[in-house]
């Protein structure tokens, strides 16, 4: 096959995940940079340190990106059961709730005002997939009965039901507002003190990544120490990974393939042999799975559980995440949860920035000067004075700003920030020839 | 000698409207049946019920000496019987591969476990699969088209899929609901050519419902009239074409 180094030889080349070369190095220099984004390595020049990457690894980013992991599993699920097998669901927010309190339940500390039995992480945390997924299949017969926008208001109904017992089970969660501590990510074996792998505390960098100073070593400077920050993230990412590859190969293999057919064409499905009910069944016990992991992550990564997370709120947003990246594809979930984090930091950096112009002053000062407000008797979309102010202060805009893009987006790009991508490839790929 | 298929007697009702009253025939092994019949004669109800689309209030449908009445549509594809839609029902979104892969449905068994972990079972079988699937797109001619979402495609070319997905299937009975409906003659003559191929290739038995009905003539082993979801004629073509009652029921009588 030399010299045609482009031709599929076997099916199994052709149908692989990533079937060429570019498509390779690509995704593997996004892994590697995602992995050197906490190392914080930097470059010396002078007297000055360059980060690259490493900008994107002080702590409020990794916070952020740590977020962008867990709501990106999360998101996976509800893109299995949305965006595959076309069933509407804003209960997901629920069975995040049943996999977070599993978890307290099984991981939480023994012998407090709460229930805890102590058990380790590898124990707690596919516990909270399996039990939200039992709860996912009692409520999947339901999906059977009702279809679209009635469907939407039983899974609405399950939030509230959800609310309710969150608050009032406090033996499990704690009750209202003050909620429960919640057991950490650290890996343990079994129930010692010092944890086999911490991920909650800082320390010296992880041996794993001898290498980079040994490869890099001449050029790039890391530091010897690793945050607690630094070490979440990576162990979210790492799962984020997995579970990215297991939606993958869902959806293109048998199961994946036929919830697609019930959401295109239902009756044809079944005339083609797909079991309604039962295959349903599968798409709401496998979302409800990555709900539940996703939610004890959620609350593991917080340290708290309180009930009034696993509100209407949060299942919106999860509603948003597929919708804003594109419901159905993988790539465009995980652009979407991207997104939704990233955003709101960059609105907030951005008003940073319009508000020290004006400060300055200058044309450009003036320029901002309209936008911003920074005084009582001065209009502007934006006010750097706290509290009440003629402007909307940041959060506002984000707020804003976030529901126009929804509404931009439903209008403008159905296919969502996965369908940009795809014109954008499509554009360069016919380059100089793309009309 | 017991039939592949026999339709005894069906009759099936929407709140007093009958829609089909007294239907039976029976298919053999390789056979080519043909239904003909005026708009609303319950030619598409009949296959509705074949399915287990629909459930005929009276009568008995039995596949294989045992009665698939009242039984889902998925136990009923699995039994072998396969079918096309009047007008397109393909899944618009998926493209021309995962189509026919999903006709596969009922002849693969890897669950969302081993799916999920690809490796090993799940890639041994969907290899296997692929290699059906292109199997199929040789036989309908339709390689250029393997990566396009089918909604994009043709109407011409959306048929020769659905067709490919009921056939990966690998049915004993496939029911074809106006495989040539609003096609020109090229195109019809393409459809009639991968009609008999997969007749004489496959052995697969068909029953056929088209308004063609030259094609009709054509290819038919033995056909049966339908008007207002009663039979009014059953026997080979050559029969049908001179019986008087088929011909008051399509062009009317002289008053």
């Amino acid at each position: 096959m030399r010299g045609r180094p482009h031709l599929y030889v076997s099916y199994e080349s052709e149908q692989s995940l990533l079937p060429t070369w570019t498509q390779r190095v690509m995704v593997g220099l996004l892994v590697f940079l995602l992995v050197l984004i906490p190392l914080q390595g930097g470059i010396e020049i002078g007297d000055r340190l360059y980060q690259p990457v490493g900008f994107l690894g002080d702590n409020a980013w990794l916070k952020i990106l740590s977020r962008v992991a867990i709501f990106g599993i999360g998101a996976l699920g509800l893109n299995i059961l949305t965006g595959l097998a076309g069933q509407v669901s804003l209960g997901h927010a629920f069975f995040m709730g049943i996999g977070a309190y599993t978890a307290a339940v099984l991981g939480g500390e023994v012998g407090k005002a709460h229930w805890g039995l102590g058990l380790p992480i590898w124990i707690w945390l596919p516990a909270a997939g399996l039990v939200a997924a039992l709860v996912g299949m009692l409520v999947a017969p339901t999906a059977v009965k009702v279809r679209g926008l009635y469907l939407a208001i039983v899974t609405l109904g399950l939030v509230f039901i959800g609310e309710h017992l969150f608050r009032n089970l406090t033996s499990i969660t704690g009750g209202s507002q003050s909620g429960r501590k919640f057991p950490s990510l650290d890996f343990r074996l079994w129930k010692e003190e010092e944890p086999f792998l911490a991920f909650t505390s800082d320390g010296p960098m992880w041996p794993v990544f001898n290498w980079l100073d040994w490869l890099f070593g001449p050029w790039i400077n890391f530091p010897a120490e690793m945050s607690e920050e630094a070490k979440t993230y990576l162990a979210l990412a790492a799962l984020l990974v997995v579970v990215v590859v297991l939606a993958k190969n869902l959806q293109r293999t048998r199961i994946g393939r036929a919830f697609m057919a019930l959401r295109d064409r239902d009756i044809a499905a079944e005339v083609m042999g797909v079991p309604d009910a039962k295959t349903k069944f599968e798409a709401f016990a496998l979302s409800s799975f990555y709900a539940g992991i996703a939610g004890a992550l959620l609350v593991a990564f917080i340290g708290r559980a309180i009930p009034e997370q696993f509100n209407l709120l949060l299942s919106v947003q999860f509603v948003v995440i597929v919708l804003i990246g594109g419901a159905g594809t993988v790539a465009g979930t995980l652009m979407g949860s991207v997104f939704v984090f990233v955003f709101p930091r960059l609105v907030q950096d951005f008003s940073g920035w319009l508000t020290e112009t004006v400060e300055s002053g200058g044309v450009i000062g003036s320029i901002a000067d309209v936008f911003v407000s920074t005084g009582l008797d001065d209009p502007g979309l934006v006010s750097t004075l706290e509290g009440v102010s003629p402007g909307l202060n940041v959060s506002q805009l984000n707020v804003v700003i976030y529901g126009l893009l929804i509404i931009g987006f439903l209008i403008f790009e159905p296919l969502g920030l996965y369908g940009i991508w795809l014109r954008v490839r499509n554009y360069w790929k016919g380059w100089p020839f793309s009309y | 000698m017991s039939h592949l298929l026999e339709f005894k007697d069906i009759g099936l009702a929407f709140k007093g409207v009958k829609a089909l009253d007294g239907v039976s025939f029976h298919v053999d092994e390789g056979e080519l049946f043909a239904i003909i019949g005026p708009n609303g004669a319950g030619k598409t109800s009949t296959f509705n019920c074949l399915n287990g689309v629909y459930k005929p209030q009276q009568g008995d449908i039995v596949w294989e000496g045992e009665s698939i009445l009242g039984m889902r549509p998925d136990r009923i594809a699995e039994r072998g019987i396969a079918r096309t839609f009047q007008n397109i029902e393909l899944f618009a979104h998926m493209n021309v591969l995962e189509n026919i892969s999903l006709g596969r449905h009922v002849r693969t068994n890897v669950g969302w476990l081993a799916g999920s972990v690809w490796l090993g079972k799940a890639k041994r079988e969907e290899m296997a699969n692929r290699a059906k699937v292109e199997d199929i797109i040789d036989l309908l001619e339709i390689e250029q088209w393997r990566k396009y979402p089918v909604g994009l495609l043709p109407y011409g070319v959306q048929k020769r899929v659905e067709l490919g997905r009921a056939l990966a299937m690998e049915p004993k009975l496939l029911l074809l609901d106006e495989p040539v409906a609003g096609m020109n003659l090229e195109e019809t003559e393409d459809m009639a050519r991968f009609i008999l191929d997969i007749r004489e290739e496959l052995g697969i038995a068909m029953i056929l419902v088209e308004h063609d009905m030259g094609l009709v003539m054509d290819i038919a082993d033995r056909i049966m009239v339908l008007d207002f979801g009663t039979p009014i004629a059953t026997g080979v073509p050559v029969d049908i074409q001179r019986n008087p009652e088929v011909i008051k029921a399509y062009l009317g009588q002289e008053a």
